[in-house]
């Protein structure tokens, strides 16, 4: 009897339709969106790409996000396409505030990420994506003056992804390994190669998290840099963060930044906000 | 004395269903509310499908309290229960539905809720969802 009134139920509910935004991904497999404007964690870029996208739809993200360290501030308005969970298109645009040296740098970053194999839970294969991103920095002067060799140049990186769904404690665990080359000095915002070195290095980058549960992540990001510039020593990048994802349309991470020492200033430590919604 | 050998038993057996699936399996059985918390649980999930604009139209000619059948002793049988599954491969089952990658993440959807109506905990739900991951290439796009 029951049966018969949920099999009407089913014809009935067939005959509506409503447009909606890209939703056949499970809720937090599109990650958040880095300070590159790809998707990944904060400070690094994943093999997931933006939104929930799947089979033949498109989707997208807006970001809004702000680090606060002791003696700058980077805020990055960021958005993205992605089409059938296959190719994310995104743009980035940084603002470097030097707060206690005065003045700005800017920064914008395009990026191209290709899924070129495997999936984030489904499959033998982890989720492996190949991708580009052209750098162009908007304010080359203090660069220029510290020995920054160009002011844009392309970062090319290949990242691995893989969700766990019942790892340790029986939580869901996602890893993600990702190789970059690139020469961008303190990511692009002091400019690209420098007068100790000017070519393309390789660097690792990691990110290790954790779901409490479907909706709430916890986690860490390491990112290997280069150290192209003689007038500062460049150090490398770690952060711990929680992302929440209420609904699959709005994601909020919050990140314990470390960042070492920037452009000679020491220990540069704070936090990081973002914001971002999918559709 | 012989509570705290108890316990460290308890502790011991716990390390062990860590490790070993077997073991893991049999309790997840338990974990699931044994057979009655798991019809109820797939009765949830059928009405949740029912619910679900996005993949509703493929249960349309379905004969549901079969399906509900079905996937009670299917769900049991893998969560370590004393049950048999007596349907078809999923291979055959699925063959010809045109069930996209959306399509069986909205599945797993409407289990979660399922899951989170029935007061499953997380633990027991990723160890649910773990088992089924790995039939995908037998459901979808074929
Ligand atoms: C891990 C995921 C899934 C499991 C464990 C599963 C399990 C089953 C089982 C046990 C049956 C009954 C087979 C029989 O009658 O002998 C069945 C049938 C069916 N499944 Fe699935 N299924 C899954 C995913 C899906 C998805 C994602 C869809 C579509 C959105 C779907 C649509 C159907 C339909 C329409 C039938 C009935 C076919 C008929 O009327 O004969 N299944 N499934």
């Amino acid at each position: 009897m029951r049966y018969r009134s949920l099999s009407a139920a089913l014809l009935l509910g067939c005959s509506m339709t409503i447009a909606h935004a890209a939703d056949g991904g499970l809720l937090a497999t599109g990650g958040v969106t880095s300070i590159e404007g790809s998707a990944g964690g904060g400070i690094v870029p994943w093999a997931v790409l933006g939104s929930y996208a799947e089979d033949d739809e498109w989707g997208g993200t807006v970001t809004l996000s702000q680090a606060s360290v002791d003696d700058f501030r980077l805020s990055v308005m960021g958005a993205s396409l992605n089409y059938r969970n296959r190719v994310e298109f995104s743009l980035a645009r940084q603002t470097f505030d030097l707060s206690s040296i005065g003045g700005e740098l800017n920064q914008n970053i395009f990026g191209v990420k290709y899924r070129v194999a495997g999936d984030l839970i489904y499959g033998n294969l982890p989720q492996i994506s190949a991708g580009i991103q052209y750098k162009e920095n908007t304010r080359f002067g203090l660069p220029d003056a510290v020995g920054a060799q160009r002011d844009s140049d392309f970062d090319a990186y290949l990242a691995v992804s893989r969700a766990w769904l019942a790892g340790p404690f029986d939580r869901t665990w996602l890893v993600n390994a990702t190789v970059r080359a690139t020469r961008a000095n303190q990511i692009g915002l002091l400019g690209f190669g420098g007068d100790k070195s000017d070519s393309h290095e390789l660097v690792a980058e990691l990110a290790a998290g954790v779901f409490l549960h479907r909706s709430l992540a916890v986690g860490m990001e390491y990112r290997q840099k280069p150290n192209n510039l003689n007038f500062a020593d460049e150090d490398d990048w770690v952060s711990a963060f929680v992302a929440w994802f209420p609904t699959k349309s709005v994601s909020i991470t919050g990140a314990f930044l470390d960042l070492g020492d920037i452009a000679g200033l020491e220990s540069q430590q704070g936090y990081y906000l973002s914001l971002q919604a999918a559709f | 004395m012989k509570i705290a050998g108890l316990s460290l038993a308890a502790l011991l057996l716990g390390a062990l269903s860590f490790t070993a699936p077997a073991a893991q399996a049999s309790s997840l059985y338990q974990d699931l509310g044994e057979q009655r918390g798991i019809e109820l649980l797939m009765e949830e999930m059928l009405f949740n499908i029912a619910d679900d604009r996005r993949i509703r139209h493929h249960f349309v000619e379905t004969d549901m309290a079969h399906l509900h059948q079905m996937l009670s002793e299917q769900i049991c049988e893998l969560a370590g229960g004393p049950c048999v599954y007596s349907g078809e491969e999923m291979v055959e089952s699925h063959t010809g539905l045109d069930i996209s990658r959306g399509d069986f993440n909205a599945l797993v959807e409407a289990l979660q809720l399922a899951m989170d109506d029935n007061d499953i905990p997380v633990g027991v739900q990723n160890r649910l969802l773990a088992l089924l991951a790995p039939m995908h290439h037998e459901i979808v796009n074929l």
